[in-house]
């Protein structure tokens, strides 16, 4: 992590205080999660108090307070998805990698995460690997798609 | 780009834009939105410019990237104009073949056509096919004809005439009078009129007042207002702008989910195209009205739906509600007067100022005036974006647009309203969509999700899913729904594993009230209706898990058993081969077997059973048979005797 980086984003937002969540979205963006020290340095620079920061990083479900694995996966849990069969590719998924959903595996392959909704409920049950879309996909499946995974 | 410093200088421009454009020039409109995408739309693009370069057409015909069409089911989907000739399902090797035939012999490619399954005819135009036939698409329509990229486009189609017409010729009371007289309601929820929101913060005092367009889209299984911005961000730009206008405002917010890139990047875009041109920003116009549009991203989160908490979380706190003692058009962002509305709601607002308030309650029921967009989703033939008049029965979305349940299956319910919703028997298909008839049938419009589920959905599962979700979204604050959920979740979850006990389902109900009438925010009040209307319409299936601990519909974990007939097993090895945990006993010539202590209960031999054998079922409520003896598993087949 390099202070710099972390700068340049508050400077682009003016050290505004109401610019916090965003602030840490692009910081959550550049590093796939928020390391302490930069929690620190935004509490720092914006002046506001570390638990205000603290709150915010623990409140959305985007921020993540632990290292992202190489590859992230977000399963669909939307409706539509959950009534063509979404949770039986989350069964499986969590067999095949030993993760649950918030949770990433030992050796930082895979990270796991459940959306409510990528709008592509057409193609459900849908999961997406590193931002890439893989629709109607079924459990046998799975182990199939994370195979091509290293 | 050159400013426009005149409404009459906007017109020139348009006039200008509409005679480099030949009506009669080919042009290739191919979806780029976001399911499209995923079914590879990005790859037909690269193809599609290849190809043109390739046989030198360059020149003669245009492709335009839009946003989503709606029919998502059958993407990549490609029009081809003047003529509009629809191909669906496009993949990159069909390219050459459309430019060839279709551009430059004018004949049309059989093969990539919709072909109606009722008449097992081929439509050609794009206004024949049942699917766009049966709506009426007055918001939506305009996304096939726009790349949101293009501001010329949105121009040539007329666009930010409206915002020309309410600053050049209309006071702000008259358009107030013209949105009121529209009837037109918020179609994020609650079907607030928005005219009335927007004349209380008129009349609120204070000079600095905000403008607020809600594209949080937290309803799971719902995506029209991320498919509006993604492919129209200029109609909701306008209506900000008149709205801001109407009530005095000279700062608007977007708010918008960031897990939605591709909508967060287009109205990037379309904010800088429309302050060049000087449709947003200083002195629009040339009419001395100001206005500037912040975009804000939310970080996930379904309570920041919430006005309240939206608005928390633009001041860049955790998003949390409020009690609303004073409405937010009262006291609201920063504690000044604050219009939130939905983003198609803001989208409907040009419309209205084009065409009138009169057009505009020609549509629609006695109280539900214009139209809808839902997210036809789940169980459905036709998955997609529809737009249809209120009042048109729900029947006729789900079979003649949706064109009914697929695999021969049987209707069930509809599920709309999100996660403050319900669900709708069968008996209830003739209701015409519309905000206080949903309503009164125990569901809501919410947001417009319409999520079909057939005799496979269980409903406790459904409102289990429900309750699962708003469990995790709470905010925490007050005790009935951080509380009151947390319990009825544990309840429901028991009865689907087969752990209900007598007198749950009272407890359920208790528990139901003292939400409803104690939680804090909407989320809490609102909790219960999936187990409400559920309940109501499906209370057969509760007292099957509870007292037979059998699932109906076959689909809970815990109730159910896959087993595999013996009679029908052809031993094929393909449910063996695919089965994730190797819990088939399988063999060649060998019946197989479920090993019930490893099956996981995934599904997958049961889906992958060859149609002609059947030979996995699944069973609840019963014992499973114990497996066939050893000797009698082997199978001697005809050309073997
Ligand atoms: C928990 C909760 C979540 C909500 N989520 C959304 C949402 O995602 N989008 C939306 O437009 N309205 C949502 N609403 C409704 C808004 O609070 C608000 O009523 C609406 O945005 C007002 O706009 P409208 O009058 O144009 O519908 C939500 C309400 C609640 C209680
Ligand atoms: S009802 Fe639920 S979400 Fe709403 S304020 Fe209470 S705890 Fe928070
Ligand atoms: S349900 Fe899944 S785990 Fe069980 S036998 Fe069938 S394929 Fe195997
Ligand atoms: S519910 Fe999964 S993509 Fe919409
Ligand atoms: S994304 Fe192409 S039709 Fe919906």
């Amino acid at each position: 992590m390099n202070n710099e980086k972390i700068d340049q984003i508050i400077d682009k937002h003016h050290s505004e205080a109401s610019s916090l969540i965003q602030i840490l979205l692009e910081i959550q963006s550049e590093y796939h999660w928020l390391p302490k020290e930069a929690l620190e340095r935004v509490a720092e620079r914006l002046q506001v108090p570390m638990t205000r920061v603290q709150h915010i990083a623990t409140f959305y479900k985007a921020f993540s307070l632990v290292p992202k694995g190489r590859h992230e996966i977000h399963i669909c849990m939307g409706t539509a998805c959950h009534v063509r069969g979404a949770s039986r590719v989350l069964d499986t998924v969590e067999e095949l990698t030993g993760i649950k959903p918030g949770e990433t595996d030992l050796d930082l392959k895979f990270s796991l995460q459940t959306v409510n909704c990528l709008g592509c409920c057409a193609l459900g049950p849908v999961l997406e690997i590193d931002g890439k879309t893989h629709g109607k996909v079924s459990p046998a499946q799975m182990a199939e798609v994370l195979k091509n995974y290293e | 780009m050159a400013r426009i410093n005149s409404p009459f200088e906007l017109e020139e421009l348009r006039k200008q834009i509409l005679s480099v454009r030949d009506p009669n020039k080919p042009c290739i409109t191919l979806c780029a939105g976001s399911a499209c995408n995923a079914s590879g739309s990005r790859e037909v693009a690269r193809s599609l410019e290849e190809e043109i370069q390739k046989q030198g057409l360059s020149s003669t015909v245009d492709i335009r990237q839009t946003g989503c069409h709606g029919y998502c089911e059958r993407g990549p989907i490609i029009v081809v104009g003047p003529e509009k000739i629809c191909y669906f399902q496009i993949k990159p090797e069909d390219i050459a073949e459309i430019i060839t035939e279709t551009i430059v012999n004018k004949k049309v490619v059989d093969r990539l056509l919709y072909v109606d399954p009722a008449t097992n005819e081929k439509i050609v135009h794009e206004h024949d096919i049942p699917f766009y036939k049966n709506q009426e698409r007055i918001v939506f329509g305009a996304n096939s004809s726009v790349d949101p990229k293009s501001i010329d486009d949105y121009l040539a189609i007329g666009g930010y005439s409206a915002l020309a017409k309410a600053l050049s010729q209309m006071t702000p009371d008259g358009v107030l009078q013209e949105v009121k007289k529209a009837n037109l309601r918020g179609r994020g929820g609650g079907g607030f009129p928005a005219g009335v929101k927007w004349e209380g913060s008129r009349n609120a005092p204070g000079d600095i007042k905000y403008v607020i367009v809600n594209a949080d889209e937290g309803d799971p299984g719902a995506y029209m207002d991320r498919s509006l911005l993604e492919g129209n961000p200029h109609a909701v730009l306008e209506g900000l702008a008149i709205g801001a206008y109407t009530v005095g405002c000279s700062e608007g917010y977007i708010y918008v989910r960031q897990e939605y890139p591709l909508a967060v990047e287009n109205i990037f875009t379309a904010i800088r195209q429309a302050e060049e041109y000087g449709l947003l920003g200083e002195n629009i116009l040339g009419t001395g009205f100001s206005f500037k549009v912040i975009v804000h991203q939310g970080a996930g989160a379904f309570v920041c739906g919430e006005s309240t908490a939206l608005m928390t979380a633009l001041e860049g706190r955790a998003g949390e509600p409020r009690p609303k003692y004073i409405r937010s058009n009262v006291v609201g962002l920063w504690g000044r007067p604050s219009v939130l509305n939905n983003v198609e709601t803001w989208a409907n607002v040009p419309l209205i100022i084009n065409k009138g308030a009169d057009w505009f309650t020609s549509i629609g029921t006695e109280t539900s005036k214009g139209t809808k967009i839902f997210s036809l989703v789940g169980k459905i033939t036709n998955t997609g974006l529809v737009e249809v008049p209120m009042g048109t029965p729900i029947k006729d979305i789900i079979y003649t647009i949706g064109g009914g349940i697929p695999g021969g299956k049987k209707f069930k319910a509809v599920q709309t309203g999100g996660p403050s919703g319900g669900c709708l028997p069968e008996s209830l298909l003739d209701l015409p969509v519309g905000f206080d008839e949903l309503t009164k049938a125990g569901s809501m419009m919410g947001s417009g999700g319409m999520i079909v589920m057939d005799e496979d959905t269980c409903m406790v599962d459904v409102a289990r899913y429900f309750l699962d979700f708003l469990t995790d979204e709470s905010c925490g604050k007050c005790v009935p729904c951080r509380e009151g959920m947390r319990q009825m979740l544990k309840i429901l979850t028991n009865i689907t594993q087969g752990k209900g006990r007598e007198g749950d389902i009272e407890l359920l109900e208790e528990l139901a009230e003292t939400a409803i009438e104690g939680a804090l925010c909407a989320l809490g009040k609102s909790s219960p209706n999936p187990f409400l209307s559920t309940l109501k319409y499906f209370r057969d299936e509760y007292e099957a898990h509870v007292k037979e601990k059998r699932c109906p519909a076959l689909s809970c974990k815990e109730l159910i058993s896959f087993y595999i007939e013996p009679e029908k097993c052809k031993a094929c090895m393909t449910c063996a081969r695919k089965c994730p945990s190797d819990a088939i006993i399988s063999g060649k010539n060998l019946i197989h077997i479920v090993d019930q202590e490893k099956c996981t209960k995934c599904g997958t031999c049961f889906d992958v059973c060859p149609p002609r054998f059947r030979a996995v079922t699944k069973i609840s409520g019963v014992p499973v048979p114990p497996p066939i003896p050893e000797e009698a598993r082997t199978i001697v087949r005809e050309k073997q005797k």
